[in-house]
């Protein structure tokens, strides 16, 4: 399990470093919002699901798409603007998808998903199936009316959903406190009659843990559940760079949570040698997939009418 | 240039079943949807009330009865999420009717109307389709005011991946619906309020009546009358007038607003050289400006034809009877427009009303 979580993250980790270094080239035809340092919560999460089970994120997706299973070359592809890309070069870094593996899209407005994945648990519910839907979304997507609604419709039918909300603290530059009378979000969601719990720090195996055995429980049929995770982005709001310069956030604040990086924490769990192996496959994919994007052809021009209608 | 249509297909099968029934446009509606959720076990239906006694002035009713309140329900008053739900419902096989009693309430969906539903299809390659019906509601009269009175389906023309389809008849009403649920892109179904109370013929099988294909209902050589939702009825209206003074109206429905049929009204044009688009809405950056635009890249450079729009006067709709009647073109005011559009000159005629015309008068509470 320890290898499973660890691959995962490194991963992610390892591509968002490699998107953040060919950034400055121009490669890359795309904004990146990169989770690094929030990767714990989609891996922790995902890796208690099962395929059939369906997923809805961010345009902080990055994280999201990969632990779900996504195709790494074709997201890699689909932020150089390439033919081979998830989307075709028609979505880009924030809308990344993956049908086959469960991931059901990402939304540049933010709180946008909430309502999408509702609607997704109620079809499962209506068909009597036993998958379930995870919806993922920040801080700042507690603070749009859709979340209110949504979670107020998931509580009136029951819905097979687990909501999850990546809490980094920051909406771009302004922090929760600065947003929100209460800052207290799973107050809001125990408002409409939703069990909630806080996680107050980015521990994988805590949120796996925890999310073996809620998802069972929702999975169950016990309606929905509500996780607050506290996390922390690590890099500017979208770019590749740091940007503590900026004022809003201070480089101490980061310090403890770089020093509870997950992924440092993992290979600490694992033998040095299957750690060292690990690592090489996951650079060679990271490898591959960046000369995947590179080499792949772009789109066709004709690609710019297809699946209008 | 295509061969001038003068029946369409929908009018042709509508022959050919020797229609002898009647229905209103309510009824046509339910039976569409009743049909539809029959056919197809992925149908479902919700909105505001639609499973409350009035069933949506009766166009839903008995569906929660034959279906139960897995696909017929109430929601909470949430149209932004609900409409959301619709989307990821759509995403999940099912195929959603989202209703809403009044157009002005889907102001409360624009997000997910315009930036998820519209999109998908386009940003996620194809991946996936989101089959959703949209159905609302344009009121008109008794003091629907400024926020039960709009016509705002040019705001959904305006965006890529969203059809849009305004049916005037009871038949239109039921074959558009069909056609309209067994789409795969989002369509929004604009009802209204004083169609509703409509009868005509409605054949009892299923049928569709399918999207980019306008109607002609009726045929003159003078000028091209276009009326668009309730506007057709006061367009018919005008005609009758304008055959008091010996001008014949070609009259067009264009039912499907997005995609629009500009091949039928362009040969009418051609054919008239007068073009009169009259809208159920607003005029600026309208379904008119839109017709009228198309009409002449089409016809440019080798027919010469005159062209105005008529609408909503630019301002909110006010309650006052006398008022809301300045408000709205009519059968007279678009009778006098078009008589100035034929003889090139402001003739000053109205003509006078002819009260047998008005055969309905809606008179609420809603």
């Amino acid at each position: 399990m320890f290898e499973r979580l660890y691959r995962s993250l490194y991963r992610i980790r390892r591509l968002e470093e490699a998107f953040a270094r060919v950034y400055p080239s121009d490669k890359i035809k795309s904004p990146v919002h990169l989770s690094i340092g929030q990767e714990a919560v989609s891996v922790g999460i995902c890796e208690a699901l099962r395929s059939d089970d369906v997923v809805f994120g961010t345009y902080r997706g990055h994280a999201l798409y990969l632990a779900k299973g996504g195709e790494m070359k074709a997201m890699a592809a689909e932020l150089y603007g390439k033919a081979t890309g998830c989307t075709r070069g028609k979505g880009g870094s924030m809308h990344l998808i993956s049908t086959e593996t469960g991931m059901m899209g990402a939304s540049a407005v933010v709180g946008t998903t909430i309502a999408n994945a509702v609607g997704y648990a109620y079809a499962l519910q209506h068909k009597g199936r036993d998958a379930i839907v995870v919806s993922f979304f920040g801080d700042g997507g507690s603070e749009e009316g859709v979340f209110a609604e949504s979670l107020n419709f998931a509580a009136l039918k029951r819905l097979p959903i687990l909501f999850v909300c990546e809490n980094n603290g920051y909406a771009i530059h302004t922090c929760q406190e600065r947003r929100q009378g209460r800052p207290d979000i799973c107050a809001r969601a125990r408002a409409y009659g939703i069990p909630a719990e806080r996680i107050e720090h980015n521990d994988v195996l805590y949120l796996f843990e925890r999310a073996r055995a809620l998802t069972a429980k929702v999975r169950a049929g016990d309606g929905p559940y509500f996780l607050e995770v506290m996390t922390y982005r690590w890099r500017e709001h979208v770019g590749p760079n740091n940007d503590y310069h900026l004022g809003y956030r201070t480089a101490e604040e980061a310090i403890p949570w770089i020093e509870a990086d997950q992924v440092k924490r993992l290979e600490s769990m694992i033998p040095p040698q299957r750690c060292q192996q690990i690592q090489e496959e996951v650079e060679a994919e990271v490898d591959a997939a960046l000369a995947f994007a590179e080499d792949s052809p772009e789109p066709e021009l004709a690609e710019l009418y297809t699946d209008v209608f | 240039m295509p061969q001038t249509i003068t029946t369409s297909p929908a009018q042709r099968s509508a022959r050919q079943a020797r229609v002898e029934r009647t229905l209103t446009y309510v009824d046509a509606i339910c039976e569409a949807t009743d049909q539809e959720m029959e056919r197809d076990p992925s149908v479902l239906v919700f909105g505001l009330d639609v499973d409350d006694p009035k069933a949506i002035q009766g166009t839903t009713r008995g569906l929660l009865e034959k279906y139960g309140s897995g696909r017929v329900f109430g929601t909470p008053l949430s149209e932004d999420a609900m409409t959301g739900a619709a989307i990821g419902m759509a995403l999940a096989g099912l195929r959603p009717i989202h209703v809403h009693i009044r157009m002005d309430f889907l102001m409360l969906a624009m997000n997910q109307l315009i930036n998820v539903a519209a999109k998908s299809r386009y940003m996620y390659a194809g991946k996936v389709s989101i089959p959703l019906v949209v159905r609302s509601m344009i009121g008109k009269s008794w003091g629907q005011g400024a926020q039960h009175s709009q016509g705002l389906y040019s705001f959904f023309m305006h965006v890529p991946g969203l059809q849009v389809v305004a049916p005037t008849t009871p038949y239109d009403a039921k074959g558009c619906l069909i056609a309209a649920i067994r789409n795969d892109n989002p369509v929004l179904y604009v009802e209204h309020r004083i169609l509703h109370f409509h009868n005509g013929p409605v054949p009892a099988n299923d049928y569709t009546v399918e999207p980019g294909r306008a109607r002609i209902t009726a045929i003159g050589q003078d000028v091209t009358l276009v009326g668009i939702s309730q506007m057709q009825s006061e367009c018919q209206k005008a005609r009758l007038y304008l055959e008091e003074v010996g001008i014949q109206a070609e009259v067009i429905d264009p039912i499907w607003l997005s995609p629009l049929d500009i091949d039928t009204i362009a040969l009418s044009v051609e054919k008239t050289g007068r073009l009169l688009v009259v809208d159920n809405g607003w005029v600026c950056c309208g379904a008119s400006a839109e017709i009228i635009t198309q009409v002449t890249e089409r016809l440019q450079g080798h027919r010469l034809f005159r062209t105005r729009r008529m609408g909503f006067a630019p301002v909110t709709c006010p309650t006052a009877p006398n008022l809301e009647r300045l408000y709205y073109p009519d059968g007279r005011t678009i009778a006098a427009a078009a008589r100035d559009l034929v003889e090139e000159t402001r003739t000053g005629w109205m003509p006078r009303e002819r009260p047998e015309l008005n055969s309905f008068v809606f008179k609420g509470p809603f």
